[in-house]
């Protein structure tokens, strides 16, 4: 089974430690001095000074060799030492970071399976019937030309503020505190509904249009004629046409999840919900680096992981890979 | 003569013959002709406050007012300028990079040196775009609209490579290619006369595609706040609003037409594609 899972996860490997490497470069790369400048704004605050010194000198060590440094790096990175945010003064860049991914795989994974399997549905439909395809098509071009930001801004305007259906700022309601009671999830539910939703929406338009093309592509193929020649049931065809159209779907799941991660960087900022993605610009925003640093490389580990789940999932579904590890094929 | 001419571009006929062609190019031109003439026939500058604020559209301003009085058609336009031609470089640029890995990776498919390239490529898929032009464009004090342009094709190129690599790679294999190598013909001159040559309708609305992810990509940055830092943006127009709660105010002419505009132009060139795709596939025709 070696080849194909192997390849793939020294691929993934190599890519977390080139994000890694981006990591360590941009502050060096920083114009002026980076020391300096942060000490300067930390020296405004109490007691700030000694743990960013020491900090600082952990994390750059500019007067060893450049080599020893990224290895230290490197160290106190698997260590699990983000280093301290700025922004929110003392605490670990590693606390805010498990506290805000929760948030992002909440809306991302319902986001992501939910319109697979509407978009390829509807996809299929409108595949094989003509009034269908005509009315949703342009509508599925639509949804998925719209830039995720703006779709939650009109998400927001229409069922947020024209209709006053649901909340469209923060993860829960101001008086809320988390918990696990029935008051929070379902505060938490309204407040999630809407991110997700424009998230969704943007996405479905994407697998409904691959799995269109897929299914007249299968259709006019010799097999699907044979099968119609031999009597088979238009059902039938239908449903192995399906089969085969998903394969290369799932090779789509595969390079659309880097672009929703992405989406959901701005769609959190325009609901502003608490996730990794308005973390993210909010350290851009006050040059908090190590908590920059941080969430880059957690929103790249995560889309490793994802990545690496349709890797397997694959696996399972498409006969060929799935034989060629029993040696069949 | 003219009978002539169609009968050899027979690709080129049902190109622009085809309904959805017609349909998205003109709308496609429609907005280009709004980004060129748009900011000259508007009487406001764009960070001038023109009028009353909180204003709906009126034949005054056809966009309405944001909450601090500026003509937000004047800004739309601006904007839209600014954002397409970043786009179109870029789009430009992740093409040409695109096209060249895709290239040598399929022709030299299988050795050492296409592995590597594709394991670039590979990594370069994997890491979320917007996420790596954060960081980037977080480190850039001065963005202009070159230096946006760059970082954007520097990130987006990676899944023309592959697709154009496959591309060539089923190419490659064909009788006329195996004549010109045994010919040793310059692999420069394979590559540009067979395998280029044959693959232009896919490159061209594979550059379509690109453009469309460009535009999106300096978009989201944009409104991110991370656009070129002088001048106004469609990104930064939507971002104002968002800063301001022109949502929550009702204000849709701010929040929801600029980007409605650029959600217009890239679903035409969807059409437009899909259209192409149509005429230079036969098989595609019928349907």
């Amino acid at each position: 089974m070696g080849r194909y899972l192997s390849k793939k996860i020294v691929v993934y490997i190599i890519t977390f430690f080139l994000a890694i490497t981006i990591n360590f470069i941009i502050p060096r790369m920083m114009p002026g001095d980076p020391i300096q400048s942060l000490m300067s704004r930390f020296s405004i605050m109490e007691g700030g000074r000694a743990i960013i010194e020491e900090q600082l000198t952990l994390l750059f060590n500019l007067d060893e060799p450049l080599l020893t440094q990224f290895f230290n790096f490197i160290r106190s990175i698997f260590t699990g030492d983000f280093g301290i945010s700025i922004m929110q003064f003392p605490k670990p860049v590693s606390v805010i970071i498990r506290d805000a991914i929760i948030y992002d795989i909440l809306l991302l994974l319902p986001a992501i399976i939910l319109s697979y399997i509407i978009g390829n549905r509807l996809g299929a439909l409108s595949g094989v019937n003509r009034i269908a395809d005509n009315i949703m098509m342009p509508v599925f071009y639509f949804l998925s030309s719209s830039p995720y930001f703006w779709m939650a801004g009109v998400v927001a305007f229409f069922l947020g503020v024209k209709l006053d259906w649901l909340p469209i700022s923060g993860a829960y309601g101001v008086t809320m505190t988390p918990g696990l009671n029935w008051r929070f999830i379902a505060d938490y539910l309204r407040h999630w509904f809407l991110p997700f939703f424009s998230m969704f929406l943007v996405q479905l338009g994407g697998w409904a249009i691959g799995m269109r093309n897929m299914i007249i592509y299968e259709r006019s193929s010799n097999y699907s004629k044979y099968m119609g020649a031999l009597g088979a049931s238009d059902r039938l065809i239908r449903r192995y046409g399906y089969r085969n159209g998903i394969l290369p779907q799932v090779t789509g799941l595969a390079l659309r999840i880097a672009g929703l991660i992405g989406g959901a960087i701005t769609v959190e900022t325009v609901f502003n919900y608490p996730g990794l993605g308005r973390m993210m610009l909010n350290s851009v925003l006050n040059q908090d680096y190590f908590l920059l640093q941080g969430i880059f490389l957690a929103i790249v580990s995560m889309a490793l992981v994802a990545n690496f789940v349709v890797d397997i999932i694959y696996m399972f579904i498409d006969p060929r890979v799935r034989l060629s590890f029993s040696g069949e094929v | 003569m003219a009978a002539g001419f169609w009968k050899n571009h027979e690709n080129l006929y049902h190109a622009i013959t085809n309904g959805k062609v017609i349909f998205g190019l003109t709308i496609f031109i429609i907005i280009i002709l709004l980004a060129i003439f748009g900011p000259m026939i508007t009487p406001y500058d764009y960070e001038e406050y023109a009028g009353a604020a909180y204003m709906p559209p009126s034949t005054q301003h056809f966009f309405g007012t944001t909450i601090m009085g500026k003509d937000v058609f004047t800004r739309t336009v601006y904007g839209l300028r600014s954002t397409l031609l970043v786009g179109f470089i870029a789009g430009t640029i992740a093409t040409l990079l695109g096209c060249f890995i895709g290239f040598l990776a399929g022709y030299y498919g299988g050795r050492l040196f296409d592995e590597f390239l594709m394991m670039i490529t590979n990594i370069f898929v994997v890491i979320p775009q917007l996420a790596l032009l954060i960081v980037i464009s977080a480190f850039l004090e001065v963005r202009g609209i070159a230096v946006m342009a760059i970082i954007v094709a520097a990130t987006s190129w990676p899944w023309l490579a592959r697709a154009v690599r496959a591309q060539t790679l089923s190419l490659r294999n064909q009788e006329y290619v195996n004549l010109s190598r045994i010919s040793s013909l310059k692999v420069s001159r394979i590559l540009r006369e067979d395998i280029a040559s044959n693959m232009f309708s896919y490159v061209f609305m594979a550059y379509i595609q690109q453009f469309n992810g460009t535009m999106l990509a300096t978009v989201q940055l944009e409104f991110l706040g991370l656009g070129p830092t002088k001048g106004v943006s469609l990104g930064l127009v939507m971002q104002n609003a968002v800063n301001w709660n022109g949502i929550q105010l009702g204000m849709w002419w701010w929040a929801i037409i600029p980007g409605l505009i650029l959600t217009i132009m890239i679903t035409a060139l969807y059409f437009v594609n899909t259209g192409l795709d149509a005429a230079f596939n036969p098989r595609l025709r019928e349907m």
